[in-house]
């Protein structure tokens, strides 16, 4: 008799724990800070981008410059006060998540990439006067590879491949006479092999009977490098570049 | 009682009543006993994710090859030298499946590109976290004493740290971290050694305050304490948080301690500049600090609140608030009577030059900084208590001040803080309980975790507090147990030192602040250890005497420094003689005459093989190349063996210079070091012949 009732108080005791630990574990779960409702004062009806979109950074950091975003009515005036919430796929956190249009009508917020390289869809939401307005915003996170093929393709490359000149940097891309591709268009680039690129950049231009102000990178750059600046020219490319995959027969 | 005693009499009879029972029934429990361990693997976490990671690649295209490269069971990564015993590739399989790219989901996702192999490193060297555990929980978040949480994405540049002693060009937030530790001065209070044992030394030039008298106000003083952000933007000078009290006593040690300095005020020249007919001409100033490249090294705000100009020097945007005319007029003339090792070159500048300039920068002032400030003459008890706050605040760490020693360890030490156990951080309320989180909410505001916190505020940017953050996780004991083999050192800079009445010039220039001589110097400017054999000596010395744009599209130039023609004539001597490339072969270097046809031959390769023109200008009509140098007037600047060199291997010669090698033949090098010879004049006039 005894012993069956300590067996049972035993059973007793485990069910308890066990009870408690699930309660302590949901109970866990739901003690995060509740987020204060904000209140909107006014509506919109359509979300324009006015910075911080297709911007480029690594994988797991802070873009560096915020996104902003404004809420505009039919007559495309800016409204301050309206709800703007963001939202983008897991591993991106944006700060803050929502908040109220400012005095000028824009909602600004800080982007933190996810850990995956890639492009990144985010959207920003204002509930709206009658139904809500929304927004897609595209960034990019590069990967190690990636991020050092940019760090290459800005100490080698851009001064030509890159149009847009900088204080810092002025681009050699109108003096040219045969133009090159910047490294974002997809149109011509998404259409060349690794191989193709491999050789362009090792060899010069003429190695695919193109342009010999294209000079060759071969003794210059590492395999490694090569590699790298494509896989970065291939993160940016926009159109984005779809790798042709394996074809593997099924059995 | 009686009862319990003839239950388990009875028990044990009907269990071990016989030998044959008794048999059988060991061998039972010994059956269940065995059957646990293979029970406990079902079960086991890890398990789980084996099942569905075949689940997974079971309807990929290549399932079959996954399958055949999948190996069930607990797998690990052991390598003795660096102490890993890592498990993680138990759970995750897809690693170093290329074909699993596109999967996102963890623990399967394929690892991204790195240059080293996996199984050469395991996986804790970097991302930290327990390897020989093989739950989730103890592997990613385990808090225990000896126990680390996995380190979060955005810092694992810091594992790379860890053997990496230099800087890496895939390592930006590292290298960022690691020069913001030097440049903020963060090693002036927290030592850093290094695992090799070299010291970490800081990179900024804290001024001297032994003479701050003579260059500024005790009312700027007390301002700028208040809030060095108010004055410059862009200044390391963190802000100590003081009260007006404390900020005043300290103002009034310092003028106090100041000791005049002779010749490091000069009145004469405030007087010229103001016998030249009132304020000085605004424009002929502009132009002055414009053709001096002032910008080069300090910034200025300008009315968008935009920093321009450079940060190796401070930044001059309110230095009419801070700089006492005499004091100015005289840093200008020569900047090393007052402070002897300044990165400021001596311009040789005119009398009605300086006042000009001097003029200039007085207007540089913003009447909203420092109104309302009116300072008591202060008593011998408030001088005496702001030397004792000069004292505990570790004021003398950066800065030389009279009357005050430099403290030793000031600041807690920082060599192994990437392994700071978490039990002995006191962590605020609210915070994540890692190192990361720790090490950032420290840098961001220091005097949260407690009044007593001596560590001043520094205002960073979020890179720039993440990429600290990053440098610091990277300095922990296990990469003070690295095998020496894999350790890379840091390049340390050299104690290079010009000798002679030349190095003496060389030095009063300030040549090293821009430009690299022998692994010394800044980075802005050529690096010149090989100059002699580079340049043409009539060229040095016109270049010298007065510099003209070799890089039309750089915004940073060599300025003029206005001197005598015997001082540019040693310089370009010294430099010619002592600054010689042994890689250079005079013998070797072609010349035109030596093979004929060779320079319409070379023209010819530039042109088309070559397409040097894409960088470079030969013909100002024709050619538009702006990234390289114009190559107008190469025949006369530099030297045959130099061209034909560089020609052969651009980066032999240079590290890292942006020109590609083009590995030439011999024989192209030739010719074109023969046509590039010619071109002597401006214009392209001597292509032209």
């Amino acid at each position: 008799m005894m012993r069956q009732s300590a067996a049972s108080k035993m059973l007793w005791a485990c069910a308890w724990a066990a009870v408690l630990a699930l309660a302590g574990v949901a109970g866990c779960r739901h003690t995060a800070a509740p987020v204060p409702a904000l209140k909107a004062t006014a509506a919109g009806t359509a979300l324009v981008e006015s910075s911080g979109g297709h911007q480029v950074g690594a994988t797991g950091t802070a873009l560096k410059d915020p996104l902003v975003v404004q809420v505009n009515d039919e007559q495309g005036t800016a409204v301050p006060g309206a709800l703007v919430e963001f939202h983008g796929p897991g591993g991106v956190s944006f700060d803050p998540v929502t908040q109220l249009t400012d005095t000028s009508g824009q909602a600004t917020a800080s982007v933190t990439l996810g850990t995956i390289a890639g492009r990144y869809q985010l959207s920003a939401v204002t509930p709206g006067k009658s139904k809500p307005a929304s927004l897609e915003i595209v960034e990019t996170a590069l990967g190690y590879q990636q991020r050092l093929g940019s760090i290459l393709a800005d100490k080698y490359c851009n001064r030509c491949h890159d149009p847009e000149s900088s204080p810092e940097r002025v681009s050699n891309y109108d003096n040219l006479e045969v133009k090159p591709h910047p490294f974002t268009d997809g149109n011509t680039l998404n259409k060349m092999s690794d191989a193709d690129l491999t050789a362009i950049i090792r060899h010069g231009g003429p190695a695919l009977s193109r342009s010999a102000l294209m000079p060759p990178y071969g003794d210059t750059l590492s395999a490694a490098d090569v590699r790298a600046l494509i896989s970065y020219t291939r993160a940016v490319a926009d159109p984005p570049y779809q790798p042709a995959g394996t074809v593997y027969e099924r059995k | 009682m009686q009862y319990m005693r003839k239950v388990l009499s009875s028990a044990w009879q009907a269990l071990f009543g016989d030998p044959v029972r008794a048999f059988g029934v060991v061998s039972l429990i010994l059956l269940l006993a065995l059957a646990i361990a293979p029970a406990k693997d079902q079960f086991s976490q890890w398990h789980g994710y084996q099942r569905q990671y075949l689940t997974l690649i079971r309807d990929r295209g290549d399932a079959v090859s996954l399958r055949r490269r999948f190996q069930p069971g607990i797998h690990q990564i052991w390598l003795p030298d660096l102490g890993v015993v890592d498990r993680c590739t138990t759970c995750h399989l897809g690693l170093k499946e290329g074909s699993l790219a596109d999967v996102n989901e963890q623990p399967f996702r394929k690892h991204p590109v790195i240059p080293h192999a996996l199984d050469g490193f395991g996986c804790v060297i970097c991302h930290g976290g327990q390897g020989a555990a093989t739950t989730v929980a103890e592997a990613h978040h385990s808090e225990r004493v000896g126990e680390e949480p996995i380190l979060p994405a955005r810092y694992i540049e810091s594992g790379c740290g860890q053997c990496h002693q230099n800087a890496l060009p895939g390592t930006p937030q590292l290298n960022l971290g690691r020069t913001l530790l030097t440049r903020y001065g963060c090693v002036h209070c927290h030592a850093i050694t290094r695992p090799d044992g070299s010291r970490v030394e800081a990179t900024d030039h804290p001024p001297s305050l032994a003479h701050i008298a003579d260059k500024t106000t005790r009312e700027w003083i007390y301002s700028w304490l208040k809030s060095p952000q108010a004055y410059a933007i862009s200044t390391t000078m963190p802000d100590f948080k003081l009260s007006d009290a404390n900020a005043s006593d300290i103002s009034a040690y310092l003028v106090s301690a100041s000791t005049p300095q002779a010749g490091d005020t000069d009145s004469a020249g405030v007087q010229a500049n103001s016998k030249s007919g009132g304020p000085a001409d605004p424009a002929a100033g502009a132009s002055l600090y414009g053709e001096s490249f002032c910008a080069s090294c300090h910034a200025v705000q300008n009315a968008a609140g935009n920093l321009a100009g450079g940060d190796v020097g401070p930044e001059l945007t309110r230095i009419g608030n801070k700089a006492k005319p005499e004091w100015l007029a005289a840093w200008l003339a020569n900047p090393r009577i007052y402070d002897t090792t300044t990165p400021m070159p001596h311009y040789r500048f005119t009398k009605q030059q300086i006042a000009i300039l001097s003029g200039y920068l007085q207007g540089k002032s913003d009447s909203d900084f420092g109104t309302g400030v009116h300072l008591d003459v202060a008593n011998a008890q408030q001088i005496a208590h702001g030397r004792q706050l000069i004292v505990e605040l570790g004021c003398a760490a950066c800065h030389t001040i009279n009357g005050v020693q430099k403290p030793e360890n000031f600041a807690p030490e920082l060599s192994t803080i990437g392994s700071k156990p978490l039990p002995q951080i006191v962590f605020l309320p609210g915070m994540e309980h890692t190192l990361s989180s720790y090490i950032v909410a420290k840098i961001r505001q220091p005097r949260a975790f407690g009044s007593s916190v001596k560590m001043p505020q520094f205002t960073l940017t979020a890179a720039q507090t993440d990429a600290l953050a990053t440098a610091l996780l990277a300095l922990t004991s296990r990469s003070r147990s690295m095998p020496d083999n894999l350790r890379v050192a840091a390049v340390p800079e050299t104690n290079y030192q010009p000798a002679g009445h030349a190095g003496k010039l060389i030095n009063e220039l300030a040549c090293l602040s821009c430009h690299r001589i022998n692994g010394r110097g800044g980075e802005m400017a050529p690096d010149l250890t090989w100059e002699g054999s580079a340049v043409q000596r009539q060229w040095l010395i016109d270049f010298l005497h007065n510099p003209n744009t070799l890089r039309p599209s750089l915004i940073r130039r060599m300025p003029r420094f206005n001197l005598s023609d015997s001082d540019d004539k040693e310089l370009t001597d010294y430099i010619l003689t002592v600054y010689q490339s042994p890689a250079i072969d005079e013998e070797q270097a072609p010349t035109a005459s030596s093979l004929p046809g060779a320079v319409e031959h070379g023209r010819q390769l530039f042109y088309s093989k070559y397409a040097c023109q894409s960088c470079h200008i030969v013909d100002t009509k024709t050619d538009k190349g702006y990234i390289g140098p114009t190559l107008t007037q190469v025949g006369s600047r530099l030297t045959a063996a130099w061209v034909y060199a560089w020609l052969k291997n651009p980066q032999a010669l240079r590290p890292g210079t942006a020109e590609p090698n083009q590995n030439p033949s011999d024989e192209d090098a030739r010719a074109l070091t023969a046509f590039l010879m010619t071109l002597k004049g401006p214009g392209g006039r001597g292509a032209k012949q």
